[in-house]
């Protein structure tokens, strides 16, 4: 409750007034925006991340097959959108109080405990994200065509 | 979209809705759909169990390709990961292994990771539950409920887990580890729900060696199970009836 209030403190009555320093100032994102709203995911992103987490950590869901049940909010993806640069153009890490979720975090006071484990810059592979098709030599279908083959002859 | 929790329950039910569908036309509907109702809903599949039989004679002694692969793959071994440790403290998800019979003088060599076991103690002393076993047999560490207390490094009569000591960056997406949580192999799990074979059977077979095979231990028609019938193997510390998923030939 109080992380709500908290909130509604920073984003619900004086957003935008932030140019003299006196409010965060959110770095912009690329990418379309969240069709729920910026005020819902504002309110709502922990929640979000943890239902997910728990989905794909214990039961492997990771969004890749079609008609499965949707992950919504996955950490890795959202610094697609709303990765920072600095100057010279590289992406900042959670170290660095520019970085996205610390624009907001610093100001509230709030702990991020997710980049312990999670990398908080834009991943360089994205592989892991799509189902791998058959003519990909590491997929698993190719695998045991290849075994089958082995076997014949 | 208001609110979540009731898209998500009502999107839970359409995939049972398909599920029953699967179950009420066996077999053609079965094909047709290319897979089991778990595997069309995304979630890591109980009726199958993934495991590794990996033949020490086709294991070259000068080769670490598998090991080389599994640091590049899940984004440990760095030096910054070993500073203030001693090497054998140092995060470790696969080694090479050297056996030398005393008599004969033969060695073998082979990769040892997290054997997979059916009833793994790691599981059965967490006091957390963060050390866990998916449906589809893989046993990993839930790194966001780990609390550290390496219960499950001592239970695991394979050495197969280690503890990460340093604070790291940059980790791989899919493969998030960090200080004050244990880890281990885990069969390269976003790997196989996304599709792929796991990277240490890659490298294997890109190396030419074909050491590791992978398949699904509860398919009969699967090559690993086949070659498990026809050829004689063994788990590690077989008198632990800990039932691996991961088993070694010629050794």
């Amino acid at each position: 409750m109080r992380l709500v209030l908290a909130f509604l403190a920073v984003f619900g009555f004086a957003w935008g007034a932030a140019a003299d320093g006196s409010m965060p100032v959110v770095p912009a994102a690329t990418g379309d925006p969240h069709p729920e709203g910026n005020d819902y995911w504002r309110v709502h992103h922990m929640k979000m991340l943890l239902h997910d987490r728990d989905l794909t950590m214990r039961d492997g869901v990771r969004n890749v097959m079609p008609g499965a049940e949707p992950i919504q909010a996955s950490l890795g993806e959202c610094f697609d959108c709303h990765g920072v640069q600095d100057e010279a153009g590289a992406y900042v890490s959670y170290e660095d109080e520019r970085h996205f979720c610390r624009v907001c975090h610093d100001y509230t006071a709030v702990q991020v405990d997710c980049f312990m484990c999670h990398r908080s810059t834009p991943s360089d592979s994205t592989a892991h994200r799509t189902m791998a098709t058959p003519d990909d030599p590491s997929s698993i279908e190719a695998y045991l065509a290849r075994l089958a083959q082995e076997m014949t002859e | 979209m208001t609110n979540r929790a009731e898209m998500t329950r009502r999107d839970i039910l359409k995939s049972g809705a398909a599920a029953a569908t699967v179950t009420l036309a066996p077999g053609v509907t079965l094909m047709a759909f290319g897979g089991t109702a778990a595997e069309a809903s995304g979630r890591a599949d109980s009726g199958k169990r993934w495991g590794l039989l990996i033949d020490a004679s086709k294991c070259s002694p000068d080769c670490n390709d598998c090991v080389t692969a599994c640091k590049t793959e899940n984004g440990w071994g760095k030096d910054i990961e070993s500073d203030h440790i001693s090497p054998e403290q140092a995060p470790e998800w696969i080694r090479k292994v050297t056996l030398r019979d005393k008599t004969t003088g033969r060695t073998t060599s082979a990769p040892v990771m997290c054997q997979h076991c059916e009833e793994p103690p790691c599981v059965d002393v967490c006091p957390t539950g963060a050390s866990m076993k998916r449906p589809d047999g893989i046993v990993l560490v839930d790194k966001h409920i780990c609390i550290g207390c390496r219960y499950c490094m001592m239970a695991c009569p394979y050495k197969a887990r280690s503890f990460v000591h340093e604070p790291i960056s940059d980790q791989p997406e899919q493969n998030p580890r960090g200080k004050g949580t244990v880890e281990s192999c885990n069969l390269c799990a976003p790997r196989i729900d996304s599709g792929r074979i796991p990277a240490c059977v890659e490298a294997c077979e890109k190396a030419g060696h074909s050491a590791i095979l992978f398949g699904d231990l509860k398919d009969p028609e699967s090559p690993i199970s086949k070659a498990l019938k026809e050829y004689p193997s063994v788990a590690l510390r077989e008198d632990l009836q800990l039932n691996q998923g991961v088993r070694y030939t010629n050794l």
